[in-house]
């Protein structure tokens, strides 16, 4: 009880609470989280009608496994999303948070309500967050809800062999989209920041885009091994390890230490360059 | 209670230089307590610019601001809860209604009670009267009604001092009246308002108090009077004799009369006493039909300050 008040009273509740009422107003946020669910549905269409079955191997990792277990297409999905797609519908969000308010000039009433520079920060990075995690949910919740109308389900052979039941599998799918949502901190962290730099929110959402697509592009680049365990789109991918048994905790571990490394790096940028600056817009 | 406590915002040297150009320079703002006090410039002379310094929005390159009595921007979060502002014309979620605008902005405030927040949103709606329109959404607003919002927004807590930059702006004439009036209610609960506006009749119709800007410049500053009193105040009078009538005046001192029509027009003191004027002239009996002295526009004096060209300054 004493928490809650203190984090009510140092943060402001109502503030976060109305964040999230200004994000889930806009139609935006739905059309994005519309477009993260059609993922998985579109992708178990177009496995379902392909007459001929995959051979296993064949196409994207883990593709041939949906047909036999419906459970599987949330996850499969994810893989194809992770690149490309998502990180575009988070950087839409992100890239928003300071330059969307600068551009709307909704942020100098804000300020001088007064919200407090810092606090606004902390309440607009939290925003995001959620956004990321309802949509990784999403994705997650109608790749289950499709396989399940078009695919059997059943229980499920992990990538290690082992078989777990529906339930555990289902748990399985949420940790994946918390898991995939960690990954995206830092991501989120830079985002924040670009976006205290420009009053135009499409240029802060391109900086993030690009910058996670030349992160991935480092990544596969083997002459820089060193760099790789640095870039914030390392261990995107490494989601998979959920899907073992017992699950793989090391990459895990390592990708959380990164994430917050990258929050605590740009979050000290977003500080120091939103604190100080004046807001001529 | 110190000289400090009386002005509502007090500056000094105040200075914001963009690279090499000062946009606005070393002005020293008194804005009485309880004043209405307009700050008059063309457009382009810095006035937004002083808001923004004064709200803690844009940080001064040099200089002192006192608002309330909280030095900015040390004291910038004890002070801005007792001023209510327009800056720069309003700015809303334009996908919100009005009212969840409101909303979401008295939530920004931490100290802002939430037990209370949606009897005060309801209640400076109504003071603006936009009641019956605050659950549209702010897109589908005119200018004048996102005024209006602004100005609610302004008005969600019991505040000491409203900033208030164009208030007016955009507004059509029943709307200009409406605002006006408001502001002069605000004004007789005592509240301090600091209005700026580059219009001089909306100034001479509300404010009891002056600044005048230019090219980032404070050119004058006082009471309305205290400006008036700047130019030259004329004795006019209309009598049947004009030749005696000229002997009269020249024995109480004043010179250079001249004949105007049928009018006689001399230059006297912005205090002048006319009802001793009047009395030397009965004595005499010379028959007075006008007697009265013209105090010189407030217009002519601007002009006068800021020149009267449509260039922009700089």
């Amino acid at each position: 009880m004493f928490a809650k008040s203190l984090f009510s009273k140092s943060l402001g509740l109502s503030l976060m609470v109305s964040e999230l009422r200004v994000m889930f107003t806009r139609r935006r946020t739905w059309a994005l989280l519309f477009a993260i669910a059609m993922i998985p549905i579109l992708l178990a269409i177009a496995v379902s009608l392909s007459a001929e079955r995959l051979a296993p191997g064949e196409g994207p990792p883990f593709l041939d496994r949906v047909t036999q277990n419906g459970l599987f297409t949330g996850f499969t999905a994810m893989l194809l999303a992770m690149p490309l797609f998502l990180p575009l519908t988070i950087s839409v969000v992100a890239g928003d948070t300071i330059a969307g308010e600068a551009g709307l000039g909704t942020l100098r009433y804000l300020l001088i309500a007064p919200v407090g520079r810092a606090r606004l920060l902390i309440v607009k990075y939290l925003g995001t967050l959620v956004f990321t995690l309802a949509g990784t949910l999403t994705l997650m919740i109608a790749g289950a809800i499709i396989g399940a109308i078009l695919f059997p389900v059943g229980p499920v052979t992990l990538l290690s062999g082992d078989v777990i039941q529906v339930p555990e599998a289902l748990a399985r799918m949420g940790l994946i989209a918390i898991y995939t949502t960690v990954s995206m901190m830092g991501m989120l962290a830079l985002g924040l920041f670009i976006s205290t730099l420009t009053t135009i929110p499409v240029g802060a959402m391109t900086g993030v885009l690009i910058a996670s697509g030349v992160s991935q592009i480092l990544d596969n680049l083997p002459q820089l091994a060193w760099l790789h365990e640095w870039l914030f789109t390392h261990y995107w991918l490494d989601f998979a390890d959920i899907l073992r048994q017992p699950m793989e905790l090391s990459s895990l571990m390592s990708n959380l230490l990164l994430q917050l490394g990258y929050v605590a790096v740009f979050g000290a940028l977003a500080y120091g360059r939103f604190t100080t600056k004046d807001i001529l817009s | 209670m110190s000289k400090a406590g009386q002005l509502a915002i007090e500056t000094r040297g105040l200075t914001k230089a963009f690279g090499d150009q000062k946009a606005v320079a070393e002005i020293s703002l008194a804005v009485p307590r309880g004043s209405v006090f307009g700050f008059l410039g063309p457009n382009g002379s810095g006035k937004t610019t002083t808001i923004r310094m004064l709200l803690g929005l844009a940080e001064a390159t040099e200089g002192e601001i006192n608002l309330l009595s909280y030095q900015i921007p040390k004291q910038l979060q004890d002070a801005l809860p007792k001023v209510g502002a327009l800056v720069e014309g309003p700015a809303f979620y334009p996908y919100m209604s009005g009212r969840n605008n409101l909303l979401r902005m008295d939530s920004a405030d931490r100290n802002s009670s939430s037990a209370t927040r949606a009897q005060r949103v309801d209640a400076a709606l109504e003071r603006v009267g936009l009641t019956n329109a605050s659950n549209k959404k702010v897109h589908a607003y005119s200018l004048g009604m996102k005024q209006r919002l602004g100005l609610a927004n302004a008005l969600l807590k019991p505040r000491e001092l409203l900033i208030l930059d164009e208030p007016t702006n955009g507004l059509d004439p029943q709307g200009t009246r409406e605002v006006r009036n408001l502001i002069r209610s605000l004004a007789a609960e005592g509240i301090t308002i600091f209005l700026s506006s580059h219009l001089l009749t909306e100034i001479e119709q509300l404010c009891d108090h002056v600044a005048v800007m230019s090219a980032g410049k404070i050119l004058a500053q006082g009471s309305l009077e205290e400006l008036r009193s700047h130019g030259q105040s004329r004795l006019i009078l209309k009598v049947d004799k004009k030749g005696e009538t000229l002997s009269v005046l020249k024995q109480l001192g004043l010179t250079k009369i001249k004949s105007l029509g049928d009018s006689l027009v001399a230059p006297v003191a912005f205090d002048a006493d006319v009802p001793k004027i009047n009395e030397a002239l009965v004595k005499k009996k010379i028959r007075v039909s006008e007697i009265r002295v013209e105090h010189p526009s407030l217009e002519e004096y601007f002009v006068n300050l800021t020149g009267e060209g449509f260039e922009v300054v700089r």
